[in-house]
């Protein structure tokens, strides 16, 4: 593949993609008609990742207060702990993490179910039974990871808290109540008009964008696929590939948007 | 070069179609690629007939059936549908047009998380306001003419292949379609499941006086359903015949394709 074959094939997804979410936001308004479909993804996406999210989430809280335990520790300021694992879960680890997992575990499965749909002609016949494929199967999904991600993204932050928590206390020795007061505190803004500080809303914002940007790129891969059970395999890695690097992409403008524009 | 042997007039002319004629194929050119698989395709299906294409693989008969109902479009040449030439069709009008023609897969192409009633009833729930009471009576009367009344609540993963074209063409019914375009219905069976199906085409065109357009391998396909049959070769109608003279026919290619024994 030349450079600039490779260059179109790419502009190409990229406007596919693209396309695809105007339509689903054009789709938008047959929601009502579609909760039951939107109900089944919900529970999909949230069923299958729930316990990944947790047990990642718990461990990587657990390297946070480590790694930077021992640093603040040099100084004295072990005490400053819950605030600094708050807040890099909230800001970043959160709704990476969440991100992530879902790509691989739940953006995969969409690529490899609507690939297997495209690869065994249901796609040609839903569009021969003059059925709206983005309505029917494409919106759903977008909107059912958009919603989910946040949600999973606040078991993400609440766990990867007390993960530090437990590092803080049995290796850092904080105390337990010095570690979840400082870290409450680090996710308050009791003045603010929403109660919770831009790091906590801003990630949840991060997360629903992430969960968007995921079913969009995994819905076209799978919608695209070619080929039989080969074609299925490309698309649901490429789903996985692109969708991670989307995801990182966007994580750097977003922080940009939030923390210093 | 040989002859061709058809019926359908080597020249046709572009243009608006008669009424009789519900499908016309006029030198339809169709490229994947580098590969030619439609080379100058001519053909005509008449109102109320059933067409067979036959031809070896790859020779482009599921090509032209998808042509036929708009899941391609042509490189050049015409295709006309009912009326519509599916090169200038609106999205409205194919859509239309589609909900006209029944379309049966290889395979049944079922949507694999709805059991049976659901795949059947999918057209009318998307597409029309009918109460689901009427849908059901409408899938139960459709499951009955395809003789599956009883797998009402099995999911597609659950029944035979046999059963998943009968489901399919259930499906391909439940709109009252006009035109009914059946890719392969009887690869993947046995003789006996592969018979039955073809009586049930033949009793659905009898029947509902629907036009159909078959593409089949199987000789036995072709003395139950046809009304006249074409062989394709390389893009292209090379024999376009009656039943009876076309299993007769000495043409060269036909006698390669079918072998010695017809049977």
């Amino acid at each position: 593949m030349t450079f600039l074959s490779g260059l179109l094939a790419f502009a190409d997804q990229v406007g596919y993609q693209v396309r695809l979410f105007f339509l689903v936001l054009h789709r938008l308004p047959h929601l009502l008609k579609r909760r039951a479909q939107l109900a089944s993804q919900l529970y999909g996406a949230g069923n299958k990742v729930l316990h990944v999210v947790v047990l990642v989430s718990f461990v990587m809280g657990m390297v946070i207060s480590l790694q930077t335990g021992l640093v603040l520790a040099e100084y004295g300021q072990q005490d400053q702990i819950g605030i600094v694992v708050a807040i890099t879960m909230a800001r970043e680890m959160g709704p990476f993490i969440t991100a992530v997992i879902l790509a691989a575990t739940v953006g995969s499965a969409l690529a490899a179910e609507l690939g297997t749909m495209a690869v065994s002609d249901e796609l040609a016949a839903l569009e021969v039974l003059s059925v709206d494929r983005t309505s029917y199967l494409t919106m759903p999904r977008v909107v059912a990871m958009t919603i989910m991600a946040p949600i999973l993204t606040i078991f993400a932050d609440a766990i990867g808290v007390i993960g530090g928590g437990f590092v803080a206390r049995s290796q850092l020795g904080v105390g337990r109540v010095l570690y979840y007061d400082s870290a409450i505190e680090a996710l308050q803004a009791p003045a603010a008009l929403i109660a919770l500080p831009k790091d906590v809303y801003g990630g949840l914002f991060k997360a629903a964008i992430f969960g968007c940007i995921i079913a969009v790129i995994s819905c076209s891969s799978g919608l695209r696929a070619r080929g039989g059970a080969l074609g299925v395999g490309n698309a649901t890695r490429s789903a996985v590939r692109d969708s991670i690097i989307a995801i990182i992409i966007t994580n750097y403008f977003l922080s940009w948007l939030f923390y210093q524009a | 070069m040989e002859r061709p042997a058809t019926r359908t007039p080597d020249v046709l002319p572009s243009g608006p179609v008669p009424e009789d004629v519900i499908v016309r194929f006029v030198d339809v050119h169709k490229a994947f690629g580098k590969k030619q698989v439609l080379t100058g395709l001519t053909l005509d299906a008449m109102r109320g007939e059933t067409l067979v294409l036959m031809g070896p693989s790859g020779t482009g008969k599921s090509v032209t059936l998808r042509h036929a109902i708009g899941l391609m479009r042509q490189d050049s040449g015409d295709v006309w549908v009912s009326g519509h030439d599916m090169s200038r069709i609106k999205p409205a009008e194919l859509s239309e047009l589609r909900k006209h023609t029944g379309y049966l897969f290889q395979e049944g192409a079922l949507i694999n998380w709805l059991n049976v009633a659901d795949n059947v009833a999918l057209p009318l729930i998307e597409n029309s306001d009918l109460p689901r009471d009427e849908i059901d009576d409408r899938v139960r009367e459709k499951l009955k003419l395809v003789h599956l009344p009883e797998v009402w609540h099995e999911m597609p993963g659950e029944i035979s292949g046999g059963m998943k074209k009968r489901v399919g063409l259930a499906r391909a019914l439940i709109t009252e379609p006009k035109v009914i375009l059946y890719d392969e219905p009887n690869a993947g069976l046995d003789p006996e499941i592969s018979q039955s199906i073809n009586e049930l085409i033949a009793e659905i065109a009898d029947g509902l006086g629907v036009t159909s357009l078959v593409i089949t391998h199987m000789v036995s396909c072709v003395r139950t359903v046809a009304d006249r049959v074409v062989l394709l070769d390389e893009g292209k109608v090379v024999v376009d015949l009656p039943p009876d003279e076309f299993l007769a026919s000495d043409h060269p290619r036909l006698v390669r394709f079918l072998g010695t024994d017809p049977d």
